[in-house]
């Protein structure tokens, strides 16, 4: 009897349901201001200039970050520059060309897996293919390639859904122009799916520049005394350096090694925060 | 002369039958009106016209549709060169999130036709053609769609004769405009056949008798009726045909 009225009171179970789902909030929001503060807090005394230029000195316990902040950078550029022609294009082909059939989807369904594949395998993927087969050598070319290729399903699924987010009528009212299909493709679908691409761009970015798994046997270096030179070196990058210096050398400030983890949070944020102004402000825009 | 002939055209989506063994012909400079209930083929029909059907996954297309005498069925039909000829005005105004001058400007520029002095004059003709040029000429810049759906769909009309159509394939141009806007449409229309052949879908029967000179009356995929459209009106030779204007069923 009591467990009935209780069940079918509805102030009560409002309150409960609105509790309940209220403190679940709190406790997603929790862990990420906690991660937040910690790494301020114990990060914000290393971060100085000299930090950021500087080469690392006495065995990376002093000096700066600075080598592989550059690795970083020349990680991310190379890795835009493989997947994100391939990418687009191919995301092209599979929204405006490709026939619905079994063979389309099943493709869509691998990429859409690809994204699920731990980032360790592509690392070791890229091991086998690019480092060892194709005698790249641990290099930053065969580390841009296996990010790139950890990266292409988020930028073909970003630039798919920009895609079919453009109205189905701008095609048609173009092709009734005697406007070709490419040029249809061209000049009335891509212009207007150009700031979803660049959402998943940023967030490639963002996830290639964070990721240890795939360039620890591809192209990061434990120490290097001086700055990479060509495509075939190897080079030091953030998350694999901080990596190094919280397990590998002894005796390493903390300050050090949390102020690596802000620079390193830092640059992935800003890029985040930037994809989320982008889209905010196309959504605005648009108003089809 | 008969710019469009139209024989024995069939068209089946899959196993579905669209149109059935449909023979018409159209002269120049005049206003056709297709009629029917909806689903009756006549979207399909028009649609065949500058083969946009072929968007569509599985459609076959048997017959002939000759366009100033030559085959656009044939396969080895340029499809461009086609739909510069044969323009389409759609159900609902569809300008693109541009500028009026963009919209105008969006097939020229790709087409090449014009030369960058030119564009001025060509938004002004264009505009001058829908009647739009004295309330526009300031506003050259503004999104297309601020304007009020009847302002865009003359600019869709503007938009299209910028590519120098023959003919122009209007498919319920109207259905999304209050009464007024129907009406002025439907002047501009008047005014356009004089440079333009026209067939026009509607759903609108009153606008069949308004704006057209011969109306065709179709049903379940067949072209039931074709004639002139006062005969059609005032005798009808078909049953079905007396039924559907005199509102029977449709």
């Amino acid at each position: 009897m009591i467990r009935e009225t209780f069940k079918h009171n509805p102030y009560r179970t409002e309150k409960i349901a609105h509790a309940l789902l209220f403190s679940a909030t709190v406790l997603v929001v929790l862990p990420v201001i906690f991660i937040l503060w910690v790494i301020i807090q114990k990060g914000w005394s290393a971060l100085s200039w000299e930090f950021l230029t500087a080469m690392p000195r006495n065995g990376m316990r002093e000096g700066g970050i600075f080598p592989a902040i550059v690795g970083t950078v020349y990680l991310v550029v190379g890795t835009l520059i493989f997947s994100l022609p391939l990418g687009v294009f191919a995301a092209i082909y599979l929204t405006e060309y490709a026939k619905d059939n079994m063979l389309t989807r099943l493709v869509k369904l691998a990429i859409i897996n690809l994204a699920g594949v731990p980032s360790v395998v592509y690392g070791l993927f890229g091991l086998g293919i690019f480092v060892m087969f194709l005698k790249f050598g641990s290099s930053i070319l065969a580390g841009s390639l296996t990010l790139a290729i950890m990266v292409l399903p988020i930028i073909i699924t970003t630039t798919r859904e920009a895609l079919d987010s453009v109205p189905q009528s701008f095609r048609e009212v173009s092709l009734s122009l005697g406007v070709s299909k490419w040029q249809t493709i061209r000049y009335a679908v891509l212009p207007h799916a150009l700031p979803g691409i660049l959402t998943g761009v940023i967030l490639a970015v963002s996830r290639a520049a964070g990721e240890t798994a795939p360039i620890l046997f591809t192209v990061a270096a434990f120490y290097l005394p001086h700055l990479p030179e060509s495509i075939f070196d190897q080079a030091m990058a953030l998350p694999y350096h901080l990596y190094v210096m919280s397990t590998q050398v002894p005796n390493v400030e903390v300050s050090v090694r949390y102020g690596t983890a802000l620079v390193l949070l830092i640059m992935v944020l800003s890029m985040n925060i930037l994809a989320m102004v982008v889209r905010a402000r196309f959504r605005k825009r648009k108003k089809w | 002369m008969a710019i469009v002939e139209v024989q024995n055209l069939n068209l089946a989506y899959g196993d579905f039958p669209a149109l059935k063994n449909v023979n018409v012909h159209m002269e120049k400079n005049t206003i056709t009106a297709l009629i029917g209930p909806s689903g009756c083929g006549k979207s399909t029909f028009l649609r065949a016209l500058n083969r946009m059907n072929d968007l569509i996954e599985g459609v076959k297309t048997t017959g002939n549709i000759l366009i100033d005498k030559e085959d656009i069925l044939d396969a080895k039909t340029d499809l461009v060169s086609l739909r510069k000829k044969v323009g389409m005005v759609f159900q609902r105004p569809n300008p693109f999130p541009l500028t009026i001058m963009e919209n105008i400007l969006f097939a020229p520029k790709i087409h090449q036709t014009a030369q960058k002095a030119e564009y001025a004059v060509i938004v002004e003709e264009c505009l001058r053609a829908v009647l739009l040029w004295d309330v526009l000429k300031d506003k050259l810049h503004k999104n297309a769609l601020q304007l009020s759906l009847e302002q865009q769909q003359r600019l869709c009309i503007a938009r299209l004769l910028a590519v120098k159509p023959e003919i122009l394939l209007m498919d319920e141009p109207c259905s999304a405009l209050d009464p007024i806007a129907t009406e002025r449409i439907e002047e501009l229309m008047w005014m356009l056949k004089a440079n333009y052949t026209i067939v026009i879908v509607t759903h609108n029967m009153q606008q069949a008798a308004r704006v057209s000179e011969h109306t065709g009356f179709m049903l379940l995929g067949e072209l039931i009726e074709f004639g002139r459209t006062k005969d059609i009106f005032t005798y009808p030779q078909d049953q079905r045909t007396n039924d559907y204007i005199t509102g029977r069923f449709g």
